[in-house]
């Protein structure tokens, strides 16, 4: 080995204003003062400010009585027992049911509208076009707005019902309902369904086992659908079918039995469907452009099927694009569902920061606890989406 | 020669016809509409879903609707009555803003267009100092001009801001502040500085975490708290403050995509020239980050531009509120649907327009890079 014959001098430091090591340090250290300092005066401001106003700080009234009405409640809440802490998770449930419904509904559409877009027949993939450009550049307040007001605040009183299946009649009180009732040894059933989805699960495992192994694969799709449809029915069924239904009658000027759905929880679940569909459906189109058709090509010169290509080969690529956009589109679906506070649908931040911060004027408190689950829930689905793409991404050496 | 005949024919081939030309009407329905039985039965159903659902939209907006007059009593109720927009229609762009001074907003408002044309037609020279009177000259004169208080003009409160003017001015402020504040957000959570990064990375993500109308309920129940009692604090500049800080951070993480694109190896070529920090950003990195992220940058305009309408929830009129209070107008109940369907149009020319506006100008850097 030859080594250089001259060494390089070690170069001078210079001046230390000059040492990028140095120059970083306080440059950090100038920031952190600067921002403690911000928030220290404005801890300074907001102290002088409640002391100024007479506002005590602090949860207790959380355990105060709420004495205010909620027009939906999941879990059990009167106005004149019920506290202020139990109007927050009054809120929080409210706001979980119109998202889990919305999500559901969105990615049906979503799905529908992308297929549709990507479809071969000219007509079909035009209006599927004109239903994406047309939500997806329209407020999603507006729409909102739209749906309850010119809609469904337009709709005939009870008396004149709109009857839609046998039993569903949609009024200007909202969409009227059968509503089950569930009578002794019910429970079994759920039960059942959980033991078959176990199995299912253990199915999928020790069939793909089998198939790493020999080759051959099993039918597993028939085969859970018949333990996840089939063992439920025939728990039900044995058990002397324990379900009835109470199915709404006309009476009076309004709907006796059944179950209503609030009008508002109508529009805002249409209007968060409808828009969030718009933007799922192009990420399901880009998703599907996006694998390359040498894929399918590939694919068929394996004489793979048609069916089989799509499930085993273009789905799973298009999921690994998919999937992290989707479920961005699912966390701005939930943090929309805050706009229900402006046609009143009682969610999280309709009660908690709307009524009971106007009752107790804790701002601090009650924003702080409302932005708190908000972004808990998006900390948790994007910790969950990480630990996914970690899973799917492809592995590189 | 006689190697290469053996393989070859002998005679040629006779010639055949061209094949018939695909032109014209039918060939093109039949191809695109009627190739096969399912084909057609998805053309026959989606054409009697068009005629179902949007003839009577068509039928109800354009031929059986009233688009003269002045009142209620000019309404034949078998269409839409567009005179409900019309005599409101001032009040649709200029707000609450006197009426002796609406010269002021008028010209605004055409030199705001007029520099947006200026900008966006290709042809037009001299982009960089439209773009100067845009980011600096603009902002300025406008500020003076609706605000008033200055050279004799008259005072005009923000509380008499309305309308498409107010929707502009919250659009265009949000954009213009939280482009910068969200490539500065962007650099920082890439900065090699711990705590800059760990800090830049804080807001961000509890920006993104969380609703705008949480954000806007915070800047009008907290922000006062926040602030000496002494300091009077607008509302609009409150709500304003809010959008800003809350959509730079979306601005940052598009930013952020763009400028993992660029390659490590021109920043440290950069170094190697000698360029510091700034220098090397400016003249380096962000102008090819940021022409990348183009799309996305325009995709967050144009959300921000839909969520201006959020303003209405803490009471400031926008094109929605204001079209939201007249509903209530007791003269005028029963036009929800013809004041929405305008509302939404007239945001949705505007998305629209911006998105195809992006669509175009991807294309038209694209070429550069195209062999």
């Amino acid at each position: 080995m030859l080594r250089p014959s001259i060494s390089i001098p070690r170069r001078g430091r210079g001046p230390l204003w000059r040492d990028p090591a140095v120059r970083s340090l306080v440059f950090q250290v100038l920031l952190l003062a600067t921002v403690l300092g911000i928030i220290a005066f404005l801890v300074h401001n907001t102290m002088a400010n409640l002391e100024a106003r007479g506002i005590r700080t602090g949860f207790d009234f959380l355990d105060y009585r709420a004495g205010f009405s909620i027009s939906q409640t999941l879990i059990d809440y009167s106005s004149n027992a019920s506290t202020y802490g139990r109007t927050f998770l009054v809120g929080l449930f409210n706001t979980l049911l119109v998202s889990a419904l919305g999500i559901v509904a969105a990615t049906i559409i979503g799905f529908l509208v992308g297929l549709a877009r990507l479809s071969p027949n000219w007509l079909l993939a035009r209006l599927a076009g004109a239903y994406v450009e047309i939500f997806r550049n329209i407020p999603l307040l507006l729409q909102i707005l739209f749906w309850y007001f010119a809609v469904l605040r337009s709709l005939p009183s009870p008396r004149q019902s709109l009857s839609l299946l046998d039993g569903f009649f949609l009024n200007v009180r909202g969409l009227i309902m059968p509503a089950p009732e569930l009578q002794p040894g019910f429970m079994a059933t759920p039960l059942a369904l959980v033991v078959a989805v176990v199995g299912t699960i253990l199915l999928v495992v020790i069939a793909r086992r089998h198939q790493a192994a020999t080759g051959r694969r099993w039918p597993v799709l028939p085969l859970s659908l018949a333990l996840l449809i089939g063992l439920p029915a025939l728990v039900f069924w044995l058990t002397g079918a324990p379900l009835a239904w109470s199915v709404p009658e006309l009476a009076g000027f309004n709907f006796r039995g059944g179950m209503q759905v609030l009008p508002e929880l109508v529009a805002l679940w249409m209007a968060l469907s409808i828009y969030t569909a718009a933007f799922i459906a192009e990420i399901v189109r880009s998703g599907i452009q996006s694998v390359p058709r040498g894929q399918t090509e590939a694919a068929r010169s394996l004489s793979l099927p048609g069916g089989l290509t799509l499930r085993r080969v273009i789905i799973p690529q298009a999921m690994r694009v998919m999937v992290p956009q989707v479920t961005s589109q699912y966390l701005n679906l939930i943090k929309n569902s805050s706009l229900a506070t402006a046609i009143g649908y009682p969610d999280l931040v309709a009660v908690f920061a709307g009524t009971t911060l106007n009752q107790t004027g804790q701002a601090i408190e009650v924003m702080t606890m409302t932005m708190a689950v908000y972004l808990s829930i998006s900390l948790i689905v994007s910790a969950l989406m990480n630990l996914y793409n970690a899973r799917m991404s492809l592995k590189e050496r | 020669m006689a190697a290469i005949s053996r393989d070859t024919n002998e005679t040629l081939i006779a010639s055949r016809p061209p094949p018939t030309p695909q032109g014209g009407m039918v060939s093109w329905l039949r191809t695109r509409l009627f190739s096969g039985p399912v084909n057609s039965v998805v053309s026959l159903v989606t054409l009697l879903l068009i005629v179902r659902l949007i003839w009577p939209v068509i039928d109800w907006a354009l031929i059986e609707a009233d688009w003269t007059g002045s009142s209620r009593a000019d309404c034949s109720g078998e269409g839409a009555c567009w005179v409900f927009i019309s005599t409101r229609w001032s009040q649709i762009v200029y707000g609450f803003y006197p009426m002796a001074e609406r010269w002021r907003v008028d010209i605004v408002l055409a030199l705001f267009f007029m520099l947006i044309a200026w900008l966006v037609i290709p042809r037009l020279p001299a982009k960089k100092i439209a773009a100067l009177l845009g980011l600096v000259v603009l902002p300025i004169v406008a500020w003076v001009l609706l605000l008033g208080g200055l050279f004799g003009l008259p005072h005009v409160p923000t509380r008499a801001w309305g309308g498409l003017m107010l929707t502009l001015t919250i659009a265009a402020v949000g954009i213009v502040g939280s482009l910068p504040l969200g490539v500065v957000l962007a650099l920082g959570r890439r900065s090699e500085m711990p705590l800059v990064r760990a800090m830049c990375v804080i807001f961000i993500e509890f920006w993104r975490g969380v609703p705008l109308i949480t954000v806007l309920f915070m800047s009008s129940v907290m922000l006062p708290l926040f602030v000496p009692a002494n300091v009077e604090f607008d509302k609009l500049l409150r709500a304003l403050i809010g959008i800003m800080l809350f959509w730079s951070a979306y601005m940052a993480e598009v930013v952020r995509s763009g400028l993992q694109a660029i390659d490590k190896g021109q920043s440290e070529a950069g170094a190697a020239l000698g360029l510091g920090y700034w220098l090397r950003m400016r003249l380096i990195i962000l102008p090819q980050a940021l022409r990348l992220v183009i799309p996305g940058i325009v995709n967050t305009f144009i959300a921000l531009f839909k969520d201006t309408s959020l303003v209405l929830i803490i009471g400031l009129f926008d094109v929605l509120s204001i079209i939201q209070a007249g509903l209530t107008d007791s003269a005028w109940l029963g036009f929800a649907t013809e004041g929405y369907v305008f509302a939404a149009l007239v945001f949705w020319v505007f998305c629209f327009g911006m998105s195809r506006y992006s669509q175009i100008l991807e294309r038209r850097l694209d070429k550069g890079y195209q062999r």
